[in-house]
């Protein structure tokens, strides 16, 4: 048990402190769901690789710094604290980035790491269809091998990015004789070749926040399988399990919303105060972005003393999606009235955040799929 | 950094674990709540035996005088087992007590070795709890009260010829009492700032004590309710095997996993007598009940009707996780606590606020 950090880490510290100082934008940028925002969140997240942060973990000569976790979550704090922009690349950075270092050939590393970290490539995911969501392994579009191409036809569907993202990830049928998790490949697909169609799906927010694509024979070469045909199911769960952990939403992120919180309580103190619960929200909010931070560490230091992250992780996201929610819950509540105003200054990130904390309980794997699979492979439960 | 108990902390706990798996079963918890004053010399003598009496006890007197983080381990086995023994009050929070004050050294010649050696019992009376545990057999009474000008005071009253009148908890572990006698100067040991100050050190020690067990008994509830649904069949297989079922225990083990960390910072802030000591108690303590409370409300509920007996051994750990909840603080203390030290504008908010 030790809390102090090392020089080296401290070192690390004030070197991402002073970079963010020097870079962060002055005033926030607009909505990345937007055309004009993520044009600005791209040119950030450039900078950011410039400066070797795009992703601290990734290995030197991929463009990061060769960081442990340790050093992730203080990069994580740093970058919270300073209120820097939303990241706008985590697909590929969290998601298929891993992927590739675990199973992509040295071609496709150098091909396609490098455009990520500077985000030259955004990426989009294409794991959902319409008959395949919960039950990912339902997948029904097709990739049809025709010489050292696959021939895809089907549709994807809450493919986050895609509005204005160059190339999408996802898992395509290639054996039509197959069913669940056999018979699945994984792809790496342009969105400017002939024959997708990227329809837009407006969210609830009023913007384009994810899209359905609609790929018909439309040709990608084997080149850009990663892993064997038919292996594709394997290769996207050791992404999904990145996915769930720890990585998707650091600590910091909660524990910055949770001192917001406590200002914007203190702010309005007097009128919160007629709801005691409200204040019991704002303490709750402080006590659980505590707890995600404090249970980040000790896992990080489990794993750095050679303990395996397994199944436990999904409590990961059960627990900030609730903690995210609950958060804004009891902004919404100390607003009051004018909670509902999306032009007030005050308002309007607590409102943006009550919208798409919404969606925390369903992305990445609903919180139901989570207990399910605590209650499987932690618990040990029988399957249904 | 290093958020992680040491190869000898876990070595400790190992060991501590098994001694209690194979003396201290449900069976004998039964007979031991059967008995009149509810404690097992035998017990404590086993204790002694393995060394668990001496843990915080100065090598001089016989022990070998660790500190708050070595004992997080131990107090989750304790509670995981549901021990009904006066050990944690008696050789942690008591004894650390009176290593701390100056006034005690005669106090410790006389009863740190009893102590290590398994045959004394030390007992604590604090303005947060209105009745004082296992007073009915203390050798020594530590009691944090009021003096004649209101300034807080500390006594050591002698266990014999104390006046008490007991009281009966719903949990047949707990021993408890009104301490209703008047104390004089002849049991002083402080007065004013030095008294208010060990009453809140010992205050938060006691709480992280119960905190670490509240943790070891939702996981020993959240143990027995798996055991009990993977066996019990219903429409032909384990009711283990339902959505319902499985999520009211993926909760708990949520629960579980988000509490045990904030205990352990918690300990650390203990033993390196933090700035923010009281809030980081506090948030353990609320944390811990959070989960114990939600073991035992889930437990009985995947338990059926099972578990509301006397029979099934869910009942004793339910019990002692639903008292210890209001021990030490109750939640409406700590959250008020909590709340005052976080509405400061020293308060510590934000990223990185409650590390080093």
């Amino acid at each position: 048990m030790d809390l102090d950090f090392t020089s080296q880490q401290q070192a690390f510290r004030a070197e991402v402190r002073a970079w963010l100082r020097d870079n962060v934008p002055k005033t926030p940028l607009a909505s990345y769901d937007t055309r004009e925002g993520f044009e600005q969140h791209r040119a950030w997240e450039a900078k950011l690789a410039e400066g070797g942060y795009s992703s601290v973990i990734w290995p030197k000569e991929l463009g990061g710094r060769g960081s442990d976790l340790i050093e992730w979550l203080i990069f994580e704090e740093e970058y919270h604290a300073v209120d820097a922009p939303m990241r706008v690349n985590q697909n590929g950075i969290l998601l298929l980035g891993p992927t590739l270092m675990e199973f992509g050939t040295d071609e496709q590393k150098a091909r396609f790491l490098p455009r990520m970290a500077r985000c030259d490539d955004m990426w989009a995911q294409g794991w959902s269809e319409p008959n395949a969501g919960s039950d990912m392994a339902a997948i029904a579009s097709r990739a049809v091998r025709d010489g050292a191409e696959y021939v895809l036809n089907g549709q994807k569907t809450w493919s986050t990015r895609a509005v204005f993202a160059n190339w999408l990830f996802g898992l395509f049928r290639s054996d039509p004789q197959s069913s669940r998790h056999q018979g699945l490949t994984y792809l790496l697909v342009p969105l400017d070749a002939v024959g997708i169609t990227v329809r837009p799906i407006r969210a609830l927010n009023g913007k384009q926040a994810f899209a359905e694509v609609f790929f018909d024979d439309v040709r990608v070469s084997v080149s850009n399988r990663i892993g064997e045909e038919g292996q594709g199911w394997n290769v996207a769960m050791a992404t999904a399990g990145f996915e769930r952990g720890l990585l998707l939403r650091s600590p910091a992120r909660f524990q910055r919303t949770a001192k917001r919180l406590m200002e914007l309580y203190r702010r309005h103190q007097q009128a919160a105060d007629r709801d005691p619960s409200i204040r019991d929200g704002v303490l709750k909010a402080w006590m659980d972005s505590e707890a995600y931070n404090l249970a980040s560490y000790h896992t990080v230091s489990r794993l750095a003393k050679g303990y395996r992250v397994g199944a436990e992780a999904s409590t990961n996201k059960i627990f900030w999606s609730e903690l995210d929610l609950q958060m804004h819950e009891t902004a919404m509540r100390i607003l009051g009235p004018r909670a509902e105003l999306v032009d007030d200054p005050e308002v309007h990130d607590w409102l943006e955040g009550f919208l798409f904390a919404q969606a925390g309980p369903i992305y990445a794997g609903t919180n139901e799929i989570q207990r399910n699979i605590i209650a499987e492979r932690v618990l040990g439960l029988p399957k249904s | 950094m290093d958020f992680t108990f040491n190869e000898d902390q876990v070595a400790l706990r190992d060991s501590v674990s098994r001694f209690l798996m194979n003396e201290a079963a449900p069976e004998l918890l039964r007979e031991i709540w059967e008995t009149g004053g509810g404690r097992s010399r035998e017990l404590r003598a086993k204790f002694a035996a393995q060394g668990m009496t001496g843990l915080s006890v100065p090598e001089a007197y016989g022990g070998v005088g660790l500190g708050d983080i070595d004992w997080a381990l131990v107090l989750e086995e304790l509670g995981y087992y549901a021990i009904p023994d006066s050990l944690v009050d008696t050789a942690y929070v008591a004894t650390t007590l009176m290593c701390q004050v100056d006034e005690a050294a005669a106090l410790r010649e006389q009863w740190l070795p009893k102590v290590a050696d398994g045959t004394a019992r030390l007992s604590i009376e604090h303005p947060v709890n209105p009745y004082v545990a296992d007073a009915h057999l203390a050798n020594v009474v530590f009691a944090f009260r009021a003096g004649a000008g209101g300034a807080l005071e500390l006594h050591a009253v002698p266990g014999a010829g104390l006046q008490r009148s007991s009281l009966t908890s719903i949990d047949a572990s707990r021993r408890l009492a009104a301490l209703p006698q008047k104390l004089n100067a002849s049991t002083r040991l402080l007065a004013g700032a030095r008294a208010q100050a060990m009453a809140d050190a010992t205050l938060d020690r006691a709480s992280v004590a119960v905190a670490g067990r509240l943790i070891g008994l939702a996981q020993r509830m959240l143990d027995l309710s798996v055991d009990h649904v993977a066996q019990r069949k219903q429409f032909g297989k384990p009711i283990g095997s339902f959505q319902a079922v499985k999520h009211h225990l993926a909760d708990v083990m949520t629960k579980i996993e988000f509490a045990r960390p904030v205990f352990y910072r918690a300990v650390l802030a203990l033993q390196r007598d933090e700035r923010h000591r009281a809030a980081l108690v506090s948030h353990a303590k609320l944390a811990c009940a959070d989960a114990a409370w939600t073991a035992a409300r889930k437990g009985i509920q995947v338990h059926g009707a099972s578990g509301y007996t006397w029979e099934v051994d869910l009942q004793m750990f339910m019990k002692r996780a639903w008292v210890l909840d209001a021990a030490w603080g109750d939640r409406a203390f700590h959250k008020a606590r909590l709340g005052e030290a976080l509405v400061r504008d020293d308060a510590p908010l934000g990223p990185a606020a409650t590390l080093s």
